[in-house]
C-alpha cells in the first residue's frame, strides 16, 4: 500500500514537472551573475538576456551575488531548485580555474550543472606599460629573458581572470616576474598607465580603450583570429608564441537535473539572442566573440567545461595558486 | 576659454532637453528615496535601478544614473542625520554632528545646510571638471602605491583627531578597525585570514554591515534604554531652514570642505572617502571652541557634506577622461556605460562629445534638482521624527534588515548587523567611540594593500616612502598633525600629575 502511494506520488510529481516544463516559463527567471554589477560578465549577461527575455516571454532578472572569485554565486545557483527559474552566468574562472584555486569548492563544474550554452568568448590581450622597452611580443620575450627578475606583473587579485591567465602566460613563456595584486582591474590598469607596473593580461573589454588611446601597449591577442576592435594587434600565433590561446568565455548554466525541455527552451532563446543583430553588435563592440552554431549547444559547453578544468588545474596547481 | 564656453553650451543644450531634464529629476528623486533607506547606499541603488535605464538612449540613461548616484549619496546623509545610520564611509562624519543637531531639535537646519553646502560644492566641482578635468587627470596617475600608503597614514592621524574623548581610547578603536579590515582573503596570497573557516567571511566584512550595526542598531538600543533622548528629538522640531547666523558659521567650512573634497576626489582607489574626514578634522582644529564638535556643531555638518559632494563629483574625472573608475560606484558607472554601448576610455571626450559634455552639464542640473527636491522634503523628514519612537524603531530595524540584505543577498549580513549592534552598544557604554574605528576599518585595507604593493615594487626597501617626494611630504604632515594632536593631552596629563 505504501509502495503504491509512493509510486502514485512519484507519478503525480512527474506529471506536475511535465506540465511545468511545457508551460515554462510562467514567471520571471532569475539569472545569478556571480560578480558585481557593471563588470564584464555582468555586461555580457545583461546584453544576452535582454533578447532572451523577449523570446521566452518572461523577464530574466539579473541577481548579482559576488564573492570568492564568483564561486559564492555559482554555489548558490548550483544548489537552487532545478526548475529553470534559477540559471546562472558562469565563466572561465568559475567553471575552469575554480577547482584548482578553491580546494573546498562546493560544486563540481563538470557534474553539478545542466549546461545551456556558450554566450560569448572574451579574448585575452597581453598588454604592457607605455614605457616598456620593447614594442612587440618578440622583443618582450627577449627582454624577459635577460631582465626577468626586475619585471613586475599586475593582476586583479587571486582568482580573477587576469590572475589565472597571467599565471598561464608566465608558465608558457617561462617567466617569473614579481606578481603585484590589485583589487580589481581598474586600479591595476591605473598603475599600468602610470608606468608603476610592467605588464598584465586581461579581457579585451577592459583594456581596449586604453590601447586605442595610446596609454598602454598591446603585444598580442590570445585568440586564433584578430579582433575587429583591435585590428592592429597580432594574434599570439602571428607574433610567434605557440600554446597561449585563452578566452574568458561566458556561458549560461542551470543546476543539474533541470528538465531537458527547459534546457532546450533556454538554449533556443540563447541561440536566438546570439543571432539577433542588435545583441551581436553590442557584444562585438565589447570585443566579444560570438560562438558559432556548433559551439552554442549544451553538449559543446559540457565539453568546454571539461577541457577547461583539465587545462587550468595543472597550470594553477604548478604555480601554487590557491585562494583558500 | 572660448572652447570651454562652447563645450558647456553644447553640454547644456543636451542636458536641458525636456527628456534629459526629466530623467535627471527622476534619477535624483528615486535616488534620494531609495538612498534614505538605511544601508542602501549608491552602489546598491544604482545596481538595483540599472535595468530601468535600458529603454533610454545612452546619454539620457547616464544622466539618470548620475542623478541616482547624487540622490542616493544625499539620501544617505539624511538617514545619517535623522537616525544616526551612515550608509557609507562618507556619511559617518555627517552622523557625528548631524545627528546631535537632530537630537537638539535642529534636524531641519542640519538637513538644510547639508543640501545647500552640497549644492555649492557640486557647482564648484562641476566647473572644476569642465575647466580642469583633462589636466587634473595626471593627479590620478601620480598617486602610486607609495603615495597612497602615506596618504592613508595621514588619514589615520585624522581619525585620532576625530575622537571626542580620550586619545588612548581613540587609538585603540582605530587599531580595532584596522584589524577588522584584515578579515578575509589575503589579496596577494589568497590565504584566508581570521575567517574561522566561515565562507561568508572570506570576502571580509562589508562596510555597510559594520556601520549599520555599530551606529544604527547600537543607537536604537541606546535610545531604548535612555528615554529622555528620544523625547528631546521628538518634542523640539525647531526651524526647518538655516538662518543668517547658521550661514555665517557655515560658509567658510563649506568653502574649505569643497576644496579638500574636490582635490581628494580625483585620487584613484577611493581617495574621496578621506574628504569628509579631512574636512571635519580641519574644522575641529581651527575652531575657536573644538569641544562643540560632536555635540551638534553646524560646521561639522557643513564642511564634510560639501567635501563629500565635491569628491563625489570630481571622482568622475578619472572615469570621464581616462575610463578608469576610481571607486566601486564609478566601476558600476563603467558597466552602465558599456551596457549602453559606450566603452569608457580616453576617447569618450572626442568620440562622444554630446555625452561627455551633456553629462557634465547634467551634474550641475542634478545638484540643482537635489536642492529643489530636498528643501521641501526637509519638512517631511523632520516630521518623521515626531512619530513615537516605539513605532519608529521597529520600522527602522525592519528597513535596516531589508536594506542590508539587498546589498549582497546574504542572510549572514542581517545577523552580523545584530552582532555589531551589540558590540556597538557595549562600546558606547564603555565610553569608546565608533567613528575612529570605522575610519580605521576603511583606511586599514587600503593602507595594508598599498604598503605591501609599494614594498613589493621596491623589493622590500622602506626608503621608497621617503624617496618619493609626495609620499615624504604626506608622512611629514602626518607626523606634525600627530604631534599637534597629542601635545595638549600630554601637557594635560602632566598637569593632572602635578595637581595630584
Amino acid at each position: 500500500m505504501k509502495k503504491i502511494a509512493l509510486a502514485l506520488a512519484t507519478v503525480a510529481g512527474l506529471a506536475a514537472t511535465g506540465a511545468q516544463a511545457q508551460d515554462y516559463p510562467t514567471r520571471p527567471i532569475t539569472m545569478i551573475v556571480p560578480f558585481a554589477a557593471g563588470g564584464p560578465t555582468d555586461v555580457v549577461a545583461r546584453i544576452v538576456t535582454d533578447h532572451m527575455s523577449r523570446t521566452l516571454g518572461q523577464q530574466i532578472v539579473i541577481e548579482n551575488v559576488a564573492g570568492a572569485g564568483g564561486t559564492t554565486g555559482i554555489t548558490r545557483g548550483a544548489q537552487s531548485q532545478p526548475d529553470g527559474y534559477t540559471i546562472m552566468m558562469g565563466h572561465m574562472g568559475t567553471h575552469g580555474a575554480a577547482p584548482a584555486l578553491y580546494p573546498n569548492l562546493r560544486y563540481d563544474p563538470t557534474k553539478d550543472f545542466a549546461p545551456i550554452g556558450l554566450a560569448a568568448g572574451t579574448p585575452i590581450v597581453i598588454v604592457a606599460k607605455k614605457d616598456f622597452p620593447a614594442n612587440d611580443l618578440k622583443g618582450f620575450l627577449e627582454y624577459m629573458q635577460t631582465n626577468g627578475e626586475k619585471v613586475n606583473m599586475a593582476h586583479a587579485g587571486v582568482g580573477s581572470v587576469s590572475h589565472s591567465t597571467g599565471i598561464f602566460f608566465n608558465s608558457v613563456i617561462k617567466a617569473k616576474p614579481t606578481m603585484v595584486a590589485y583589487r580589481g582591474t581598474g586600479p591595476a590598469l591605473n598603475d599600468l598607465m602610470a608606468n608603476t607596473v610592467d605588464y598584465m593580461t586581461d579581457q579585451i573589454v577592459n583594456v581596449a580603450p586604453q590601447i586605442q588611446g595610446g596609454n598602454i601597449k598591446a603585444f598580442a591577442i590570445a585568440t586564433p583570429e584578430r579582433s575587429p576592435v583591435l585590428p592592429d594587434v597580432p594574434t599570439t600565433k602571428e607574433a610567434g608564441l605557440e600554446g597561449y590561446e585563452v578566452s574568458a568565455w561566458n556561458a549560461v548554466f542551470a543546476p543539474k537535473d533541470t528538465p531537458p525541455e527547459i534546457v532546450k527552451k533556454l538554449n533556443d532563446a540563447l541561440v536566438k539572442s546570439l543571432d539577433d543583430e542588435n545583441t551581436r553588435k553590442r557584444l562585438q563592440e565589447l570585443g566579444g566573440v560570438i560562438p558559432s552554431a556548433a559551439e552554442r549547444t549544451p553538449e559543446a559547453l559540457q565539453k568546454l567545461v571539461e577541457s577547461e578544468v583539465a587545462r587550468w588545474t595543472p597550470v594553477l596547481k604548478a604555480a601554487g595558486a590557491t585562494a583558500e | 576659454m572660448g572652447d570651454l564656453l562652447s563645450n558647456l553650451s553644447l553640454g547644456f543644450g543636451v542636458a536641458l532637453s525636456l527628456q534629459n531634464l526629466f530623467l535627471a529629476f527622476l534619477g535624483c528623486l528615486v535616488g534620494t528615496l531609495i538612498g534614505v533607506l538605511p544601508g542602501v547606499g549608491p552602489i546598491a541603488t544604482i545596481a538595483m535601478l540599472l535595468p530601468i535605464t535600458f529603454g533610454f538612449d545612452p546619454t539620457g540613461a547616464l544622466i539618470m544614473l548620475a542623478g541616482i548616484y547624487y540622490g542616493a549619496q544625499y539620501g544617505g546623509s539624511t538617514t545619517a542625520i535623522l537616525v544616526n545610520i551612515p550608509g557609507e564611509a562618507t556619511s559617518v562624519v555627517t552622523a557625528l554632528d548631524g545627528h546631535e543637531m537632530a537630537r537638539q531639535g535642529r534636524a531641519g537646519v542640519a538637513l538644510g545646510i547639508a543640501a545647500i553646502g552640497s549644492f555649492f560644492a557640486g557647482t564648484v566641482a562641476t566647473i572644476v571638471i569642465a575647466a580642469l578635468g583633462a589636466p587634473l587627470t595626471g593627479l590620478a596617475l601620480i598617486f602610486g602605491p607609495t603615495e597612497y600608503f602615506s596618504l592613508m597614514v595621514m588619514g589615520l592621524v585624522f581619525a585620532v583627531v576625530l575622537a571626542r574623548g580620550s586619545i588612548l581610547k581613540a587609538v585603540a578603536m582605530i587599531l580595532v578597525g584596522v584589524l577588522l579590515s584584515t578579515v578575509g582573503l589575503d589579496l596577494e596570497t589568497g590565504e584566508e585570514r581570521m575567517t574561522f573557516g566561515l565562507p561568508f567571511l572570506s570576502d571580509g566584512i562589508d562596510f555597510a554591515v559594520l556601520a549599520m550595526g555599530i551606529f544604527g542598531i547600537a543607537e536604537i538600543m541606546r535610545n531604548l534604554d535612555h528615554t529622555e533622548h528620544r523625547e528631546v528629538v521628538r518634542q523640539a522640531i525647531g526651524r526647518l531652514l538655516p538662518n543668517k547666523e547658521d550661514f555665517k558659521q557655515s560658509y567658510k567650512p563649506v568653502l574649505r570642505g569643497t576644496f579638500i573634497g574636490a582635490l581628494l576626489g580625483i585620487l584613484p582607489g577611493n581617495g574621496a572617502v578621506l574628504g569628509p574626514f579631512a574636512s571635519y578634522t580641519l574644522e575641529k582644529k581651527i575652531a575657536k571652541d573644538p569641544r562643540r564638535f560632536g555635540r551638534g556643531a553646524i560646521e561639522g555638518v557643513a564642511g564634510p557634506e560639501s567635501a563629500n559632494n565635491a569628491g563625489a563629483q570630481t571622482s568622475f574625472i578619472p572615469l570621464l577622461t581616462l575610463g578608469i573608475p576610481p571607486n566601486a560606484v564609478m566601476a558600476l558607472m563603467v558597466g552602465a556605460m558599456t551596457i549602453h554601448g559606450i566603452i569608457p576610455g580616453p576617447q569618450v571626450m572626442t568620440k562622444n562629445p554630446n555625452l561627455f559634455w551633456g553629462m557634465i552639464a547634467s551634474m550641475w542640473i542634478g545638484n540643482l534638482m537635489l536642492l529643489v527636491i530636498n528643501l521641501p522634503m526637509i519638512g517631511v523628514w523632520v516630521r518623521l521624527l515626531k512619530v513615537p519612537y516605539r513605532m519608529l524603531f521597529p520600522a527602522i530595524l525592519m528597513f535596516c534588515c531589508i536594506g542590508i540584505y539587498s546589498v549582497n543577498s546574504l542572510p549572514t549580513d542581517v545577523m552580523f548587523i545584530a552582532l555589531f549592534g551589540l558590540v556597538g552598544y557595549t562600546l558606547i557604554k564603555l565610553g569608546f567611540e565608533p567613528a575612529p574605528m570605522l575610519l580605521g576599518f576603511v583606511l586599514g585595507k587600503l593602507m595594508e594593500e598599498n604598503l605591501r604593493r609599494a614594498l613589493i615594487l621596491s623589493r622590500g626597501s622602506l626608503s621608497t616612502f621617503i624617496d618619493h617626494p609626495i609620499s615624504a611630504s604626506l608622512l611629514a604632515v602626518a607626523a606634525i598633525l600627530l604631534i599637534v594632536a597629542l601635545l595638549p593631552s600630554i601637557r594635560r596629563g602632566r598637569d593632572e600629575v602635578f595637581t595630584e
